[in-house]
């Protein structure tokens, strides 16, 4: 059947202005005047009268059964307004994954269950006059459990017999994908293209090897943050410091059983979340809470809790196997991933899923094989995490990459170079691996990594440092990697925008899409401005609220600048062609003859001039009124990669294993650069993340699964003071997919630091590690097993 | 128990519970939620306000310890409405992503810059080493920091532009 008017077409390529106003140039950020004066408000701001404090009352077993929970005394403590266990609430199967709907994520999560199945998990809500009293009234709490056996590692969950962590007939997949609970098989995938095993025959070199990446959290320094209150037409408003607001409507309302309209979502200032507030973690007990008490009620995360019962990066066994002549040429190549999902399938299917789609693209190669595997485990529960899978697999693709260009005695840049993906090639991948279905296929239209190398090389003195460690106790050693991610999810994920005109020639600009503190707000607003010919401060953005702004999927996938600003550029279109129009009867001078510069109409040749405030009141108040206005909409036919190449520099101590990133380079392609400070923050943020999970951050769980470090003083990120030199460039290319020329930025970045800096580790000492952190009881270990330095 | 103390040069006289932290005094007593609450441990330093003279974590602080104090948060940093020196710095040099940080980093600097006009960039580091920021990868707050210190070139543009 032929598509009715109604709906729209999205335009597959944006036409390339001769230059850029607004866009690509570093404007001021539009909530920064309220950031540094603290005026703007995150969750815990609102201060909300008659307000009640919730706490989760959490298991301190991994795996048990709950058998009774007594709360009678806890009742009687004072400040306490209720307590609430699984007998009352709603008893729904649900994802807490904030994806889009059917999310390809099992729903094998309930509000509260009568099994917990990781330390930490939800046993019973308690709501008080203070924090304080709630928590004084958990501990009164006696539950009686039946503790089960646990599973803490992929081998124990898929053994014959293991225990079975999601043993309730009501868990199910909202999607026809492989699920099998009753094995702690979370989540399965596999394709292969062309003839891997003739492929491997025609290598001169094979070699496969796994690495282990390990459990990270996010660390936004704003804990998960809900607030809830019932507004006059006793609407259930939360403010939440979420990625998420549509999703996380949509699946409260699942959860509760109550109908999406009847809730409100705000997203207000968000302090970071890099992935862990694509969940829906608070909203659904904060609701119920305000539904019983008819109170305004806030649950804050503590650290400990954001590190134990958040989301986390799936740890992960990657196992690359590649075939190569020794002529460079890579006949066949095959990713195995393990992946451990905790004890709750979020995002499970997809982040694995991932390691395939971002990293296998990059090099080419006719035979190609990708079996992905996921479990659960009684280990706190994995989630989405910037690069999402990718920043497992680059760990493994990339360090392979080194071992075989050493193999066939390759310099591991050249290696690289004569096999990255280039433009005008595709990657049987793209149509191979989708999320939870097939793939989108295209064509590379922008691809700056042979720039990103030459750059590299230069800054970190690859020709002249490479293959030299030196002598003494303390080796300098020199790594390198590529990388590649995506830009939203193509012909799944949808953002949209309104935009309207004010008398003075300023905009309403409401946008579905959630500015998480990347800037989006912003950049967006730049995007507006080009198309419309005005300032980004004429731009009054209001953006992610459920009642006001039109649906947006939300901050994750890479994809708020390539597809809200997708949406921007349509909606704006659209309202400049109203604006000439009203331009054109007011001027008598014919559309097409006209342009706009900075807020004004210039007829032909031009002489006649009018400004965008005479427009509007003309619009408003004198002929042929109308609002000049317009809603866009926007759905990407492809997720054209950023590309980027990572350098590092390291010094190793042989004696005790001691390392340090002396030099970090970052060289990104993220086609034009909307705002470049802002991707260049985003890339410096990401990576510095990055080198943390390469080097200092690290889960220590005790025997029983217990997370034995949830603080920032045990779990180390970097502080300003453990930086590294830093050097960054972004390199121009253009991506005629995206809102001028603009591909994705924010999660690339944080890939490269793994791969990277063990490759400059085994430049410096001649070991592989495999396993992350690069801490130097690892690094001291390797060494003294190769056997090569460092003995006694 | 009665305190009174000054904060932001204006004077306050309070009745309150002798655990409530200073944080919580400021930002639910008297509503300056400008000085943010990141981890309760003193470890991440989003919380930092300036008591007498020396940066402190607003978090294991109590009011009650605070009684006679001069107190410094972010909402004294600027005048009518006008941005200070270092705050108009963080804004053009996009020292803020998410800004959750940004309060308690300005307090610090502020505290490093009146003692040391022109700290080197190894003294920023030092002076902000207890104020983590996960967005920005500190490279830009630094740079912030010396512009707000006449230590950049005024024509200077961003690095990037």
């Amino acid at each position: 059947m032929e598509k009715p008017a109604a709906i729209p077409e999205y335009p597959r390529t944006y036409p390339k202005p001769d230059k850029f106003d607004v866009v690509n140039h570093s404007r001021e950020k539009l909530d920064g005047m309220g950031l540094v004066t603290g005026t703007r408000k995150f969750v815990a701001d609102f201060d909300l009268p008659n307000m009640i404090h919730v706490k989760m009352l959490g298991s301190p077993h991994a795996h048990a059964r709950i058998i009774s929970i007594d709360t009678e005394e806890a009742m009687k403590m004072p400040g306490v307004v209720g307590i609430y266990t699984s007998k009352d609430v709603p008893r729904v199967a649900h994802t807490t994954a904030g994806q889009g709907y059917p999310e390809p994520s099992p729903y094998d999560t309930f509000m509260l269950d009568t099994k917990v199945r990781f330390i930490g998990d939800r046993v019973a809500i308690v709501a008080a006059e203070t924090p304080e009293a709630a928590i004084a009234a958990c501990r009164k709490i006696k539950v009686q459990y039946e503790v089960l056996p646990a599973v803490f590692s992929i081998e124990q969950a898929m053994a014959e017999g293991a225990p079975v962590i999601h043993d309730e007939s009501d868990c199910s997949v909202p999607i026809p994908i492989h699920f099998d609970p009753k094995r702690n098989h979370c989540a399965h995938m596999e394709t292969k293209v062309g003839d891997v095993e003739k492929g491997y025959k025609e290598a001169d070199v094979v070699l496969e090897k796994t690495y282990h990446s390990h459990y990270a959290q996010h660390c936004p320094i704003e804990p998960h943050t809900c607030a809830c209150y019932l507004d006059e037409d006793d609407r259930v408003v939360l403010i939440s410091s979420t990625q998420v607001p549509f999703h996380a409507r949509r699946i409260t309302a699942q959860v509760l059983q109550i109908p999406i309209k009847r809730i409100r979502v705000i997203k207000p200032r968000i302090g970071g979340g890099f992935g862990t507030k694509q969940e829906v973690l608070l909203e659904d007990v904060c609701a119920f809470v305000t539904m019983k008490t008819r109170r305004p009620c806030r649950w804050e995360l503590t650290r400990a809790e954001e590190f134990m019962s958040a989301r986390t990066r799936h740890p992960m066994s990657v196992t690359i196997k590649m075939g190569v002549k020794k002529n460079g040429k890579i006949t066949a190549m095959s990713m195995k991933v393990l992946s451990n999902t905790g004890a709750y399938g979020s995002h499970a299917l997809t982040v694995m899923s991932n390691c395939g789609s971002k990293v296998l693209p990059l090099y080419k190669c006719e035979n190609v094989e990708f079996i992905g595997d996921t479990y659960y485990t009684n280990l706190p529960v994995a989630g989405a995490y910037r690069g999402y899978g990718a920043t497992q697999a680059a760990f493994g693709a990339e360090a392979h990459m080194d071992e075989l260009a050493s193999a066939i005695k390759m310099d591991a840049l050249k290696f690289r170079a004569m096999n990255h993906i280039k433009v005008g090639e595709t990657s049987p991948i793209f149509q191979a691996l989708g999320e939870g279905r097939a793939g989108v296929s295209m064509v590379i239209q922008s691809c700056g990594l042979a720039e990103c190398i030459e750059i590299g090389r230069k800054e970190i003195g690859w020709n002249e440092k490479r293959g030299k460690p030196g002598t003494g106790i303390k080796r300098r050693g020199i790594g390198m990697c590529m990388l590649m991610q995506g830009s939203s999810i193509p012909e799944i994920d949808m953002g949209s925008v309104f935009i309207k005109m004010n008398e003075d020639g300023s905009f309403n600009m409401l946008l579905g899409a959630t500015d998480l503190g990347t800037g989006s707000d912003t950049i967006l607003a730049q995007i507006a401005a080009e198309t419309l010919g005005c300032d980004h401060s004429d731009m009054l953005v209001y953006s992610s609220d459920t009642d006001f702004t039109p649906f947006d999927t939300g901050a994750y996938a890479s994809s708020t600048t390539y597809l809200s600003g997708g949406a921007v550029i349509n909606a704006a279109t659209k309202v400049r062609e109203q604006i000439l129009a009203v331009a054109s009867m007011m001027l008598g001078e014919k559309p097409e003859q006209l342009t706009i510069e900075n807020k004004t109409i210039l007829g032909k040749n031009k002489k006649n001039k009018i400004t965008f405030s005479q427009i509007c009141k003309y619009a408003m108040y004198e002929v042929n009124q109308f609002q000049i206005g317009a809603i866009g909409s926007h759905v990407t036919h492809a997720s054209p990669p950023p590309f980027s190449a990572h350098f590092a520099e390291v010094e190793v101590d042989i004696e005790t294993g001691e390392l340090k990133v002396i030099k970090y380079v970052a060289a990104v392609d993220c086609g034009t650069a909307i705002n470049p400070q802002l991707a260049d923050g985003q890339t410096q943020g990401g990576l510095l993340n990055g080198i943390g999970y390469a080097t200092t951050e690290e889960y220590h769980f005790d025997k029983s699964g217990r997370m034995l470090n949830p603080s920032f003083k045990h779990y180390k990120i970097f502080g300003a003071n453990d930086i590294p030199e830093i050097k960054t460039f972004l390199v121009p290319t253009y991506e005629p997919t995206g809102p001028y020329g603009a591909k994705s930025v924010s999660e690339i970045c944080i890939n490269g630091a793994l791969p990277a800096i063990g490759n400059a580790i085994k430049d410096a000492v001649g070991v592989r590690i495999c396993e992350g952190p690069f801490t130097a009881e690892r690094i001291l270990k390797a060494i003294r097993e190769a056997g090569k330095i460092g003995k006694d | 128990m009665k305190i009174t103390l000054t904060i932001n040069g204006r004077e306050y006289t309070r009745d309150i519970a002798e655990n409530r932290t200073l944080l919580r005094f400021i930002r639910e007593d008297l509503g300056l939620t400008g000085t943010k609450e990141g981890c309760g441990a003193g470890e991440c330093g989003a919380c930092t306000v300036i008591v007498n003279g020396k940066t402190m974590n607003s978090c294991l602080m109590l009011a009650a310890e605070c009684s006679g104090a001069v107190i410094e948060t972010i909402e004294g940093e600027s005048e009518s409405g006008e941005l200070s020196k270092m705050q108009q710095a963080f804004h053009k040099h996009h020292a803020v992503q998410c800004g959750f940080c940004t309060p308690g980093m300005i307090m610090s600097v502020k505290a490093l810059v009146k003692k040391n006009p022109k700290p080197t960039v190894h003294q920023i580091q030092e002076a902000i080493e207890g104020n983590f920021c996960r967005c920005t990868g500190y490279t830009q707050i630094i740079e912030a920091v010396q512009a707000g210190t006449d230590q950049r070139d005024e024509q200077e543009e961003l690095r990037r532009v």
